[in-house]
Formats: C-alpha cells, sequence, structure tokens
C-alpha cells in the first residue's frame, strides 16, 4: 500500500436494521482505520438513522450494535456528517441522535464532539473533497 | 473445536475463540492460558476484564493499537504500551487476551 494518505468517506444511506448494509459499513470503517487513513462518515436519508438514540432491537432478533459507534473515537474516526435535510425530512434533530465524541489525546483527553451536522450543499462539498467514497 | 473447562465441554471455533460468547466463566481463561503455556497473573486478569468491560459497552473486541491507548489511558503510559502487553500476552495482546476473555477475534485486528 503506498505511504500517501488518503481522505477516505464512508457514505451510509440505508436504515440500521432490515439490511446487512449498515453493519458492513460500521466494520470495513473500524478495519481500514487500522490503515493510517483520513477517514470520515457521512450519514444521509435513511443513514441518519444508523446513529438515532435509544435503539432497541429484541423484538426483531437483531443484535443492536448502535453501541459501537461510541468506540469510533477509540479509532480515530472523529469526522462524522449529518446531512441537515435528510434529519429534518426524518421528522429528526441532532437531540435524537447519540451523543458521539472522542477524546483529543494532545489536549488531556479533552472530550469533542464528532457529529458535525451539516446542508444538503456542503455535504456535496464534502463528497467532492474526498479521493476515495465508499457507498452503503 | 471444544475446550473442556470444568467438567463442561465448550464448543470452539478453528482458531480456539468461543463460540457463544455466554459459555464464558474465568476458568475459560486459566484452561487455554494453561494450553498456550501460560500462568494468569494479576496483570494478565487486569486486561482480560478491562477488555470484557469495553465488549460490554461497545460490542466490539478492540483493535491492539485502541486497546493500547485504553490501557494507557486508565492504567497509565507504562501499561499502556506494546512492550508490557506483549510482555503477558505473546501471542499478541489483541488476538491472545481476547481470547482468554471469550470474546470474538478482535475487529480490525489484521
Amino acid at each position: 500500500m503506498s505511504e500517501e494518505i488518503k481522505n477516505f468517506l464512508y457514505l451510509n444511506r440505508r436504515a440500521p436494521y432490515g439490511t446487512i448494509y449498515a453493519w458492513e459499513s460500521l466494520e470495513v470503517v473500524l478495519i481500514g482505520a487500522a490503515f493510517d487513513q483520513k477517514v470520515s462518515l457521512a450519514f444521509v436519508d435513511d443513514g441518519v438513522f444508523q446513529i438515532v438514540k435509544g435503539q432497541k432491537t429484541e423484538q426483531i432478533g437483531m443484535k443492536n450494535f448502535s453501541p459501537t459507534y461510541s468506540a469510533l473515537g477509540d479509532y480515530d474516526v472523529n469526522q462524522l456528517y449529518v446531512e441537515r435535510e435528510s434529519l429534518e425530512e426524518r421528522g429528526l434533530t441532532v437531540d435524537d441522535l447519540m451523543h458521539l465524541t472522542w477524546e483529543d489525546e494532545d489536549e488531556d483527553w479533552a472530550e469533542k464532539d464528532s457529529i458535525r451536522v451539516v446542508s444538503r450543499a456542503e455535504m456535496a462539498e464534502i463528497i467532492t473533497q474526498q479521493d476515495v467514497v465508499f457507498s452503503f | 473445536m471444544a475446550i473442556e473447562v470444568d467438567g463442561k465441554v465448550l464448543e470452539t471455533d478453528e482458531e480456539g475463540y468461543l463460540v457463544n460468547l455466554k459459555d464464558w466463566v474465568p476458568a475459560v481463561a486459566d484452561e487455554m492460558a494453561k494450553e498456550d503455556d501460560l500462568v494468569l497473573t494479576e496483570e494478565h486478569w487486569e486486561i482480560i476484564n478491562f477488555l470484557r468491560e469495553y465488549y460490554d459497552e461497545y460490542q466490539i473486541a478492540p483493535a491492539v493499537r485502541v486497546l493500547t491507548k485504553a490501557v494507557g489511558k486508565r492504567m497509565g503510559k507504562e501499561k499502556g504500551n506494546s512492550k508490557y502487553l506483549y510482555s503477558l500476552f505473546p501471542y499478541g495482546p489483541g488476538k491472545q487476551a481476547c481470547r482468554f476473555a471469550g470474546l470474538p477475534k478482535p475487529t480490525g485486528c489484521i
């Protein structure tokens, strides 16, 4: 693999359960985070439901993997972009999302927010700035 | 594959990890350690218990890099380094310690 650091964006568009896409994306992110690339995640369309807080999956017989998003900070993945319009279209606000943070080792483990709500236009701009985009 | 602990036969996968996480009891770690020619000390248990807490909270076994950083934060720099962790778990603090802890193979270990 080349030494050059690239910008990777994982674009999440689908609801967390019902298909395997959301969990697969999260696993690939965690595995890929070992490779010293600059990794960010984007949540658009039904993908915003992946990071909604208070998920309960007992009734559908699937593992609730939402706690794993809180581990992203440990993996140095701390740029999570959420599209404002996608939230609004689903009657959600940032307060409905999990409080995902990372700790800055260089500032005595100061806790910082990972989630950034951006407009559709800003999201388009973020996507164009990437070297690699994985769409799930 | 399987491992016998306290007279019970527990199913393991081809790499020796427990198939059913709920099968785990502390004696599983002791038995697996014995097979690897290790005797578990308080220092080993500190890491094994930490891994189990991490899994409880995040539903994944941390990659070794993440484990090292987290141990450093929790227990100090003299323990949060790979030399110390490899001295406890010579087959790799991620893989071996997670196996002893009854967890799946770490996510992000290649």
